[in-house]
Formats: C-alpha cells, sequence, structure tokens
C-alpha cells in the first residue's frame, strides 16, 4: 500500500526538524520556491488534490478562485486544525508526528498564493499538539526557512463549529463564530475581508509531497474518475481515523478510491468476532452505510450514491450489538450543543430532534413521531446557513432509512404502551430541563 | 435626496414580469411588486444576515432554496415564492420558531401585532407536533428604563442587537451563549438606557421586547392609529398615533396611549427618539378645556362674548396707548396654518412690533446626530417662511420683562409658552404691571392661573395642519382626537379675533 504522510511515523524523532531535514523534509518547499508561484498552482491542479477536511473541494481550484496579487495585496493562508469532528483524529495524529510536513506545505501555499502571513487555528483541547507546533515552528524560523512568511498559531476556544471555514475566519477576528453566507466566498474576503485560503492540516501536509514528486505522481495513486458515470477523479491518498468496534483502531492511510472494507479489515475487523451492523465513513455527520454497503470505494464521488458523504475520514465501526437509536440520538446531541444558533432551523430542529429521540429512548415515542423526524429532517437539510445545519437533518434520516427496524422496535404498540405518554402541555415536569440560569 | 436611481432590470417573480432596480434585494422587490414574503431577521436599515430562514424561495436553475433577503435581483431571473415546496419551507421554518415559543399569547403584549401570530395565520395553519416541554429561560426582565425583555418569546433574529450597534452604536445588547440555549441579553455592565431605545421595541417581530410603559395597558385591537408628527423637536419625525378612544375604563382613560414611528427616509428613516416615543403623556395632562375670565372677575365664558372682549381690550389699547405697547409671544409650537393666521392678527393688521417667538430658553434642549435637535418645538420653520426670525425680530425673556418694568407695556398676548414658569417669581409683578393678559394655549401651566383670559387652544393631536421641519420638509399631520371640552385651534382663535377687530365696532359678536 502506498503511504504518503505516514510513511515515516515509525520514526520517533520525526516531529524533529533535523529528523525530518534528514529524510528530505523542506526540499520541496526550496524547489517550490525556485517555481512561479503560478507554476507551484498548476502541479497542485494536476494533482487532483481535494480538500481533505470534508468538502473535498479541489485544491488548485480553490486557489485559482483567489483574486490576482495587483488587484489585493495583502492575502491570508489559513490552516484549519480544528478538527472536531467525532470520529476524526488524523489531524491530530499528523501534527503530533509531523508538524514540519504540515508546516512546509503551509509555506509551501503561502508561496503558491503569494501570502506573506499562514495562520495555523488550532481546535482549543489540543494542548500537546499546539506545544508541538510552537515548538516546531521556532526550529523552522530558528533555521531560516520562513523566508518572508511569518506563520502565526491561534488557539480556537472549543467550539465544533469553527471547523467550519467562515466560523473560523470571524473567531479568528474575535466575533462569536457564526459561519457567514457566501457569497463573497472566503478566497475573495477572508480573514479581514481579505484573500484568505483555507486548508486542511492533512491538504497542507500532501503539498510537499506534490512539488517533491510532480502532480501526475500524486493523481496516479489516487481515484482516476470516470466521466462516464459523473465521478470526478481524488488525487493520492487519505488518512483515514478508524475507531468503533474494531480489534485496532487508530490511523491508516489508504489511496483514494480503496474499499471501506480493506480499511475495516487492516483495522483488525470487527471487535469480538462480532457481526458487523453499521459504518459511519467519514466521520459522526455523515449519514450511515449497512454492513451490505462496506464494498464502496473511498474517494469523494462514490460514496454519494450510498447517500452518504468521505468527509473527514472518521470510520466509525458498529457492531450488531449497537441500537441505532441510540446511536443517532448521541451525534443529534452532539449537533445541538454544538450548534452556533444563528439561523433557526438549525438551532431549533437539532435541539428538537434530540429531545424527541430522547423520548422515544425512554419509551415514550408514539407512531406520529417516526414520520415527524422524517418531516423535520427535511425541513432543516438545504434551508440552513452551513454544513452543520444540513448534517442535522440528514444525520436523523439517514439512520431511519438504513435501519428503521430499530426505530420500529422502539416505538411502544398502541394497544399496550410501554409508557404513559409525557405530560400534555400545560402541565410543566417538575425539572426544567436546560434553564438558562438565574442571573 | 435619494441616491441616483439605478438600472431597471426586468424578472419573473410567480410568473409575473416584474422591473426592480438592478441589485435589489428580491424580498424588496417583491415587496414593491404587491408579494409578501415572511421574514424576521431582515430589516431595510438593520442588515440582511438571513438567520430567520423565513424568506425562502425558488429560484430556476439554482440548486437549493434561497433567502430573498441576500438575493439581488438579476436581468431575466426567474423566482417562485408560492410555490408548494416554497410554502412547506415558510410553514417549517415557522414551526421551528414555534417550537421553544411560550404560546402566553392571552398575556402577551404583542398580540395583535405580533410577527409569529401573523405569520402563522398566513403562511403556517399547520396542526403542531410539538409534544416536548418548552424550554425556559428569563421571563419579564427590566433592560433599561423603557424596555423589558423575556427572552422566552424571542426568535433571535438579533435585529436589536444590530440596532444597538449600527444605529445608536451603543452595544447594550448581545447574543450570549449558543444554540438553543441561546439568549439575549445586556451586555456585562450595562442598561438599555439610551436615547432610542424605544425602538428596539419596534424592531422586535414578536413580545420579546415590550414597551414597559405601555405593557398591560390596553389590548392593541381596541387602538386607532392616525398618522401624525411628532411635535418634540424641529426634526419633525413621521409617527402614528395610537389611540384609546373606545376604552376609556383602559389606561386611566388616558386618549394618547403611544407613538409609532412611520417609516420617512427624508426626515427620520425608521427611528424615532425616546423623548417624543415617551413624551406623549402631556397630551393627557394639565389640559385647557374651558374658556375663563379670571380676572377681575372669575367667570366661564362663550366663545363669542369671549373673543368679542378681548377684540374688544385690544383694540381700545391699541387706539389709545398704541400697538408699541403690545407684546405678543409666540411659540413654534404652531403649525403653518396658525402662523399665517398669527402674521395676519398680530403684524398686518395690529402693526404689533414687541414680538417674543425664539426659542431661547425654554424650548431648548438636548442635540444629536442622529435625530434629535436642539429646538424643542416642532414648527420654528414654519414662523421663518413668513419673517418671523428674519425680517422680524424677536425679543428675549429678558428685554421683554425690562419693557414691563418700565411701563412700555400695556397688554400681553401670551401663545402656548408658560410665560410665568420662565420669569419666575418676577411674573406675577409683571403681569401685574399690564393691563391686559391673554393666554392662549393647551395647556395651564402656571401662566394660566395669572392670566386674565385663558382661552383654551387644541393640542397638534386635535386638529389637522402642517408643520415645516428645521430641514425645510412641510408635512401634515391628521387629527388623531377630539378637542376637549371647548377648544379651538389657534388660527380659529386669531381669525376669530382679527374678524371682531376689522368690523365695525358693535357689529360682530351678534351671532
Amino acid at each position: 500500500m502506498t503511504k504518503i504522510l505516514t510513511q515515516h511515523f515509525d520514526n520517533p524523532k520525526y516531529h524533529e526538524l533535523e529528523t525530518y531535514r534528514s529524510l528530505g523534509g523542506y526540499e520541496a518547499l526550496a524547489k517550490a520556491r525556485n517555481m512561479t508561484p503560478q507554476a507551484v498552482a498548476d502541479e497542485v491542479k494536476k494533482s487532483n488534490l481535494r480538500g481533505l477536511g470534508g468538502a473535498g473541494f479541489p485544491t488548485g481550484m480553490k486557489w485559482g478562485t483567489v483574486p490576482p496579487v495587483e488587484k489585493a495585496p495583502e492575502r491570508f493562508v489559513v490552516t484549519n486544525a480544528d478538527e472536531s469532528e467525532p470520529g476524526c483524529f488524523k489531524d491530530r495524529v499528523l501534527m503530533t508526528l509531523a508538524p514540519h510536513q504540515m508546516i512546509e506545505g503551509l509555506l509551501i501555499a503561502c508561496h503558491a498564493i503569494q501570502a506573506k502571513w499562514g495562520f495555523i487555528f488550532i481546535r482549543g483541547e489540543y494542548a500537546d499538539q499546539y506545544d508541538v507546533l510552537k515548538k516546531a515552528i521556532a526550529e523552522m524560523e530558528a533555521a531560516g526557512l520562513s523566508g518572508d512568511v511569518k506563520v502565526r498559531l491561534m488557539r480556537g476556544a472549543g467550539a465544533y463549529i469553527c471547523g467550519l471555514d467562515t466560523a473560523l475566519l470571524e473567531t479568528m477576528e474575535g466575533k462569536k463564530a457564526w459561519p457567514r453566507q457566501p457569497p463573497p466566498f472566503p478566497t475573495v474576503a477572508g480573514l479581514m475581508a481579505k484573500p484568505t485560503v483555507v486548508n486542511n492540516v492533512e491538504t497542507l501536509s500532501m503539498l510537499p509531497h506534490i512539488v517533491a514528486n510532480g502532480g501526475q505522481w500524486f493523481a496516479d495513486i489516487g481515484f482516476k474518475g470516470d466521466p462516464e458515470k459523473k465521478l470526478n477523479p481524488s488525487g493520492g491518498t487519505a488518512v483515514f481515523s478508524i475507531s468503533g468496534d474494531v480489534e485496532k483502531p487508530g490511523v491508516y492511510e489508504f489511496p483514494m478510491g480503496t474499499p471501506l472494507k480493506t480499511a475495516i479489515e487492516a483495522a483488525g475487523g470487527v471487535k469480538g468476532g462480532r457481526k458487523l451492523k453499521c459504518v459511519i465513513p467519514g466521520g459522526t455527520s455523515t449519514p450511515p452505510l449497512t454492513a451490505e454497503e462496506v464494498g464502496m470505494s473511498m474517494d469523494f464521488d462514490h460514496p454519494r450514491a450510498f447517500g452518504t458523504f468521505l468527509g473527514a475520514g472518521g470510520i466509525v465501526v458498529l457492531d450488531e450489538t449497537r441500537d441505532m437509536v441510540e446511536v443517532a440520538h448521541n451525534i443529534e446531541r452532539f449537533l445541538a450543543h454544538e450548534s452556533c444558533g444563528q439561523c433557526t432551523p438549525c438551532r431549533e430542529g437539532s435541539e428538537w430532534t434530540t429531545r424527541i429521540l430522547e423520548r422515544i429512548m425512554e419509551g415514550g415515542g408514539v407512531e406520529a413521531d417516526l414520520p415527524n423526524l422524517q418531516r423535520v429532517g427535511e425541513n432543516i437539510t438545504g434551508k440552513v446557513i452551513c454544513a452543520l445545519g444540513d448534517t442535522v437533518g440528514v444525520v436523523v434520516r439517514g439512520y431511519m432509512k438504513k435501519f428503521p427496524d430499530d426505530f420500529k422496535k422502539r416505538i411502544p404498540t398502541p394497544t399496550a404502551p410501554a409508557n404513559p405518554l409525557p405530560a400534555a402541555a400545560g402541565a410543566q415536569s417538575a425539572e426544567r430541563r436546560d434553564a438558562i440560569p438565574q442571573k | 435626496m435619494s441616491p441616483e436611481p439605478k438600472k431597471l432590470v426586468k424578472f419573473k417573480l410567480n410568473g409575473q414580469d416584474v422591473e426592480a432596480p438592478e441589485g435589489q434585494l428580491v424580498i424588496d422587490a417583491a415587496k414593491g411588486a404587491g408579494v409578501e414574503i415572511p421574514h424576521y431577521c431582515y430589516h431595510p436599515a438593520l442588515g440582511n444576515p438571513g438567520n430567520c430562514r423565513l424568506c425562502i424561495v425558488e429560484v430556476k436553475g439554482a440548486p437549493k432554496p434561497m433567502v430573498s433577503c441576500r438575493l439581488p435581483v438579476k436581468e431575466g431571473m426567474e423566482v417562485t415564492s408560492d410555490s408548494e415546496a416554497v410554502k412547506r419551507a415558510q410553514a417549517s421554518s415557522l414551526e421551528l420558531h414555534l417550537v421553544n415559543h411560550p404560546l402566553d399569547c392571552p398575556v402577551c403584549d404583542q398580540a395583535g401585532e405580533c410577527g409569529l401570530q401573523d405569520y402563522y395565520m398566513k403562511f403556517g395553519k399547520y396542526e403542531s407536533q410539538v409534544r416536548e416541554d418548552k424550554l425556559h429561560k428569563r421571563k419579564r426582565t427590566e433592560i433599561g428604563p423603557h424596555v423589558m425583555l423575556d427572552q422566552e418569546r424571542c426568535v433571535l433574529c438579533t435585529r436589536c442587537t444590530r440596532f444597538t450597534e449600527k444605529i445608536t452604536k451603543t452595544h447594550e445588547l448581545g447574543i450570549f451563549g449558543r444554540g438553543h440555549k441561546e439568549y439575549i441579553d445586556l451586555a456585562p455592565g450595562k442598561r438599555l438606557d439610551n436615547a432610542y431605545s424605544g425602538n428596539t421595541i419596534d424592531v422586535c417581530p414578536v413580545g420579546a421586547l415590550t414597551d414597559k410603559d405601555f405593557r398591560f395597558k390596553v389590548r392593541v385591537w381596541y387602538l386607532d392609529k392616525t398618522a401624525s408628527i411628532c411635535g418634540d423637536c424641529a426634526r419633525g419625525c413621521n409617527i402614528n398615533v395610537h389611540t384609546n378612544t373606545k376604552r376609556p375604563w383602559h389606561y386611566e382613560g388616558r386618549r394618547v396611549v403611544r407613538y409609532k414611528p412611520r417609516y420617512n427616509e427624508a426626515v427620520n428613516g425608521h427611528w424615532i427618539c425616546d423623548d417624543g416615543r415617551f413624551g406623549f403623556k402631556k397630551y393627557d395632562e394639565d389640559r385647557l378645556g374651558r374658556l375663563m375670565q379670571l380676572q377681575p372677575m372669575r367667570r366661564e365664558l362663550a366663545w363669542d362674548p369671549a373673543l368679542a372682549e378681548v377684540a374688544t381690550a385690544l383694540r381700545e389699547g391699541v387706539d389709545t396707548k398704541g400697538a408699541d405697547g403690545l407684546a405678543v409671544i409666540a411659540s413654534g409650537a404652531l403649525s403653518n396654518e396658525d402662523w399665517a393666521a398669527f402674521h395676519k392678527l398680530f403684524v398686518e393688521q395690529l402693526k404689533v412690533t414687541r414680538l417674543l417667538f425664539a426659542p431661547e430658553p425654554d424650548q431648548l434642549g438636548v442635540e444629536d446626530e442622529l435625530l434629535r435637535r436642539k429646538e424643542k418645538v416642532p414648527n420654528l420653520m414654519g414662523g421663518q417662511a413668513l419673517g418671523f426670525g428674519k425680517t422680524i425680530a424677536s425679543l428675549s425673556w429678558d428685554q421683554l420683562a425690562a419693557d414691563i418694568e418700565a411701563g412700555k407695556v400695556w397688554g400681553l398676548y401670551i401663545v402656548e409658552r408658560d410665560a410665568a414658569k420662565v420669569w419666575g417669581a418676577r411674573a406675577k409683578a409683571l403681569f401685574e404691571k399690564c393691563g391686559v393678559v391673554v393666554f392662549q394655549g393647551p395647556w395651564k401651566g402656571t401662566t394660566g392661573d395669572l392670566a386674565h383670559f385663558r382661552l383654551p387652544a387644541t393640542c397638534h393631536l386635535e386638529e389637522e395642519g402642517h408643520f415645516t421641519n428645521f430641514q425645510g420638509v412641510v408635512q401634515p399631520y391628521y387629527k388623531a382626537l377630539e378637542p376637549l371640552g371647548v377648544a379651538r385651534p389657534d388660527w380659529q382663535i386669531f381669525d376669530g379675533l382679527r374678524a371682531r377687530l376689522s368690523a365695525p365696532r358693535g357689529k360682530v359678536g351678534a351671532r
């Protein structure tokens, strides 16, 4: 199996500048700096590299939308290191074990779009990685590698929504992390209303290898695309975080287009020899797959036919003992907690969906709940500001579609209700849930 | 005043061809074409964050429905706002707004003019599927001298926070918390205590921000609304006067219950200041309704004999002691019609030269950059058009007092202004020096008790007329209330006197 980012992970000193350079590190940066910015961008375009933070937007194309330097001399590159998707931990590993790989990529990206500032916005909870990066940046700067680029590290305050590029930019500006509504896109007016490219840790980590080996080499490794089926190519490899009911959870790298099954097998298969029930392919905000669907090719376009996305490659394996109502509830509760609260469908819908699922789990479900969940889900998706909001509707519908029996068996039959219905409107429960603390 | 007209483009709205300026928002263009698109967060003066997701429309060729408050009109665009999918989206968005809304309409002041109620009847009408308890937040919080906050009713459209950010730039309100636990509250250590705080009540589409003064006084559907002009400064903000005459047992019998701003881009935009908004109470306090003679004998008079007596006194004075000895105090609160009659009577007919109409100091107040003007009367410009303050000079209060003390004044005719209050302790002596003191006005004040004649005039809410604001904009106002008692508009009083003065002796007043 081809490995790109994780090829030196068995070297315990790979995070140190000396070791990194002895293995060819920062040579790509020197090579890139001898090329014109346009040539670097062209090479990345040729590589079919797509945004590995979850959206899968072609990186070269994103860079291409930055206005020319004569029109907007000041521009920024921001590294999105706010990895918060439950089920994803590959950025954390990439930053811990190969910080220089990412920093080199950031410097190459700065060269490619002629930015003089490279920011790294790291998730607040990643305290160790913050220290690693801080040290790595200092090493890099001491070695005189930064050129005329200033690299700055910023910590988030622990909100899931900051993983979204526009919310991240808002919070970097010191505001409440409410996603912006494009247009304008960040590449036109991003941080401080200046053109800003926001790339994920993994995407940037790929850049040294693309520059070193050429875009064609990278494109050849990955999925080549299928114009007939309208499937676009996804170049190179991706690092997957595999967790859940597997024998060897961890971080695994596979070329784009590898079947999901291979990934699960590489992680030692389902724990305890139990039967596979469900796989979440890209982190909890992606709809699930059933055991029959694990043959799915892992690239950015195939999963669409299965009603899901590759996301950020956070594979969560669930065995036959898992109850899908509980899984769906767990995810919806997370989304309700992390909803930024800007637009109404997500703010109210996530919370309502969670409480309906909660009631079903407590045995208070009624028949009308399932069509209602479906309806509410449909009414949220596509009518909200950002991707988190869409997820609220997509996830619950995904579980209900793929695992209808799990939901149906939780609804007591009308003749013999397991629990009486919750108190009718008007009779307040003694315990006031989620009350705002009184001043 | 208005910016250059933009190029008109044609687009299709629900199959109809519509013309609109290029770049105008679809939500505004639709409004111009008579199509209502529901919305909470969008406000023309406060921006379009697009967070309520209620104004969703379909655009031909777009993969997803779009919010019309962030969609500029383009040539050839095809927009649908009445398809089944859009109706469903509107109803569902409304449903989500109401999931945790307390539905306490029976005790909510906003009921009757509430965005949630109105839109439910127009775009909702679904059957509720909510089986869960409502979330609880803080209710009935006093956040300022004029505004009460109910966080449970709030739909988090952020209009009020944007008002304090963009318009007053005072930043008292903010959104705290995250997701469904989010709530509007005061910034730490602040109170919503700026000069324009009342506007947050207006921009709030629901009952989250309510008028502390108006709370629980009258149900809004019992109110009559009349287009008028605020009379509390030279800005002349356009307002609607809300009056309660059908249920006098509500709100202690007060007839005027509140002011609401009326949009006028050239004058006040969408806003009015708190001084004007909460200054309406004076229209039901200390008012004059009876025509009285107080000296030498206290008696109630009818208009005819009263006007005849005043006219006689004025004519005798002018004939025997000269027009120079008659001093007249006027006020910038007179309408254009009043000023014209005033001019005809005192300047043209009686040739009075001893005039006082400058606003200093009793009619001056605070000025700011947004709306409030220093002159706390609405119509100094109306007088200026007739020469008052230009060709005709105004005395100061001290000059006039000095003239009276020097015995140069035999008669004092006071219109509206509380001269006794300005002169303070000196007033009684000064009035005694004048042979005739006539007071005419809507409010009794201190002067009303010291004058020889007290003629009740209507306030501007009780008559029709025009004010010319400080920019020179002539604005009409309409009659919102019946006059109190026998009160008459000022111009009628002036005209009545003029008729009696110009007629041969003894011929007028015999009607």
